[in-house]
């Protein structure tokens, strides 16, 4: 179901979370809210779930407003940080809640807790508690208890943000083949560009309240819109007023007109990839990033003499405002 | 070594000399001859009336106190009311306030000459030297316990679980009964017990608007009293001990529940 938000604001205080935010997620897709905390993704998120009412503005779901209507009765399912876990109540409850509150038939529930419990890959697990799982265990819990209610959107709000690196990735994979086969439009908002750029068809990025850009994970990285955007979805180098990706700055032994020369400070071998650490003349340092064959070629070392050149350089009109 | 036992000893004798030898001592007097004169001065119509009636104020209280503590308790850890620390602080009066005051300060509201007791008793209502006023004065004292074990109760357990519950379909009633009333619930209990404790070992306040009606508005601590007062040793003792095995329940209760409450 296509989720609409229209020039929503809110207000906690005098921080301002949400400045007039407009967004339109289509039907069927996984789009992430990506932003740093305070960055007003997790507040949108609320808004659209029912959990905060926002100051002004409305939000849609599949064309139906619902900005007055309570979290109850949106048909939405959540999916929160620290699990929300309900604590009293065995995995296999956790999951009917949902079920029981719509007082489907005993043998319905029975039924499609055991369907959702395999989808989850937590068999066997249905009678223990919540907290005999682990941290992994217990937010796949969640998940298939907002699934349940088959909801027409799914929200989930840094869902693997509680989580360590491994689990993370894991998780993040099986989400992906999960809405693949469940295809419920679904919202997740993290600060992780990676967790962002891997699971999501579209990316909203957000910062002071605002949408700075949204679009697919590549266009985002190719074209983005300004300089935030630009280091927020990934690495950048400063090179005088313009931005780099690392693995745009040619290194090379010989100047050629358009390159600067420059120090070598350190050599960083991450397996494939190398870091290459430079000084520039004028004191700047840089981070270039190489294959681990082109640095063995060029023969890089700490304390040589190199020259470099941006094969692709961004210069954004503003200036990232303090 | 020597600080350390010294410390054993201070704090131990302390105790000794102010709750077990004088505990001990009416256990004594009570049974020194035996069990027949406890059961005969408990089994005196007047005492077993003192203790039904002190057993009726907790069974009405209590619940009314529960229902309100637990209500006060949600609406100030959960909803932004205007004035939460004021109502906080209104709240712990009943702790700092003499029981004796209160009772005074229930007669001036309600006693024949009080502020509407006049009307009341056009009504055919007696507050004041009868069971609604018992009530009110034990209500009264009693009133805190619950709301304020279980407001940390609430805090800790935080909001998302109820938040969870309601994008899952779960309105306000059916959020309470399921989630917030089962995590809340050892909070409750100790509550319960405490202002149980509370209402049964009410004297001031009920002294004072009861008007000690022998057999008609005595409680068991007022019976105590009274029994006293007139050279009924043995009655005094006898009732005293069960209000002291009452209270030695309850210390065991909450032993029990204490920690669970912590898990």
């Amino acid at each position: 179901m296509a989720i609409t938000a229209l020039n929503v604001t809110k207000r906690f205080g005098d921080f301002v979370a949400l400045d007039d935010v407009s967004i339109e997620i289509p039907d069927g897709s996984l789009t992430a809210l990506l932003g740093p905390s305070g960055s007003g993704k997790s507040t949108l998120l609320r808004v659209i779930a029912g959990l905060e009412t926002p100051d002004t503005g409305s939000v849609s779901l599949n064309g139906r407003d619902v900005t007055e209507l309570p979290a109850h009765r949106r048909d939405i399912g959540f999916v929160f940080q620290h699990y929300a876990a309900f604590k009293h109540m065995t995995v296999a409850r956790n999951i009917a809640f949902g079920l029981e509150i719509r007082k489907r038939p005993k043998d319905e529930i029975r039924r499609r807790v055991a369907e959702l419990i395999e989808l989850v890959h937590l068999d066997g697990l249905g009678d223990r508690y919540p907290s005999q799982l682990s941290g992994g265990q217990r937010q796949r819990m969640a998940l298939a208890r907002a699934l349940a209610v088959e909801p027409e959107v799914l929200l989930l709000d840094e869902p693997f943000g509680a989580l360590d690196a491994r689990v993370r990735k894991d998780l993040r994979m099986w989400l992906r083949r999960l809405h693949d086969e469940v295809h419920v439009t679904t919202v997740i908002v993290t600060h992780d560009q990676e967790e962002a750029m891997e699971v999501a068809d579209s990316v909203v990025v957000m910062h002071r309240g605002r949408i700075e850009q949204e679009g697919a994970p590549r266009e985002l990285y190719d074209n983005p819109a300004n300089r935030f955007v630009m280091s927020f979805v990934g690495p950048v180098s400063e090179l005088g007023d313009a931005l780099v990706r690392p693995h745009d700055i040619e290194i090379r032994h010989s100047p050629n007109g358009t390159t600067q020369s420059a120090v070598v400070e350190r050599v960083v071998h991450l397996g494939f990839e190398v870091r290459v650490i430079l000084t520039l003349e004028n004191g700047e340092q840089l981070t270039a990033q190489l294959t681990r064959d082109e640095a063995a070629s060029l023969g890089i070392e700490p304390g040589s003499s190199v020259f470099v050149r941006p094969r692709a350089a961004r210069r954004f009109a503003e200036p990232e405002p303090a | 070594m020597i600080a350390r036992w010294g410390l054993r000893i201070v704090a131990l004798g302390y105790l000794a000399m102010l709750l077990l030898v004088p505990v001990g001592m009416i256990l004594y007097h009570t049974f020194k001859d035996g069990f027949a004169p406890f059961w005969d001065a408990i089994t005196q119509p007047d005492a077993l009336h003192a203790l039904r009636l002190t057993i009726e104020i907790a069974l009405i209280v209590v619940p009314l106190n529960t229902i309100f503590g637990i209500i006060i308790a949600i609406m100030l850890v959960r909803h932004r009311v205007p004035g939460a620390t004021l109502i906080s602080a209104v709240l712990a009066l009943p702790f700092a306030l003499s029981p004796v005051v209160v009772g005074l300060a229930l007669i001036l509201t309600y006693g024949q000459t009080g502020w509407f007791g006049a009307d009341l008793a056009r009504e055919g209502v007696t507050v004041i030297f009868s069971l609604p006023g018992m009530v009110l004065a034990t209500m009264f004292v009693s009133l805190p316990f619950v709301a304020r074990e279980v407001m940390p109760v609430l805090r800790e357990v935080g909001e998302e679980q109820e938040q969870a519950a309601a994008t899952l379909g779960a309105g306000a009633f059916t959020t309470f009964r399921r989630i917030t009333l089962p995590a809340i619930r050892w909070g409750v209990v100790y509550g319960v017990i405490l202002a149980t404790a509370r209402c049964i070992g009410e004297y001031g306040a009920v002294a004072v608007v009861s008007g000690n009606v022998i057999g008609s508005s005595e409680t068991a601590t007022v019976y105590v009293n009274r029994s006293y007062e007139s050279f009924d040793k043995q009655g005094a003792y006898s009732v005293a001990v069960v209000l002291a095995l009452v209270a030695l329940a309850t210390v065991l209760l909450m032993t029990l529940f204490k920690p669970r409450s912590e898990a």
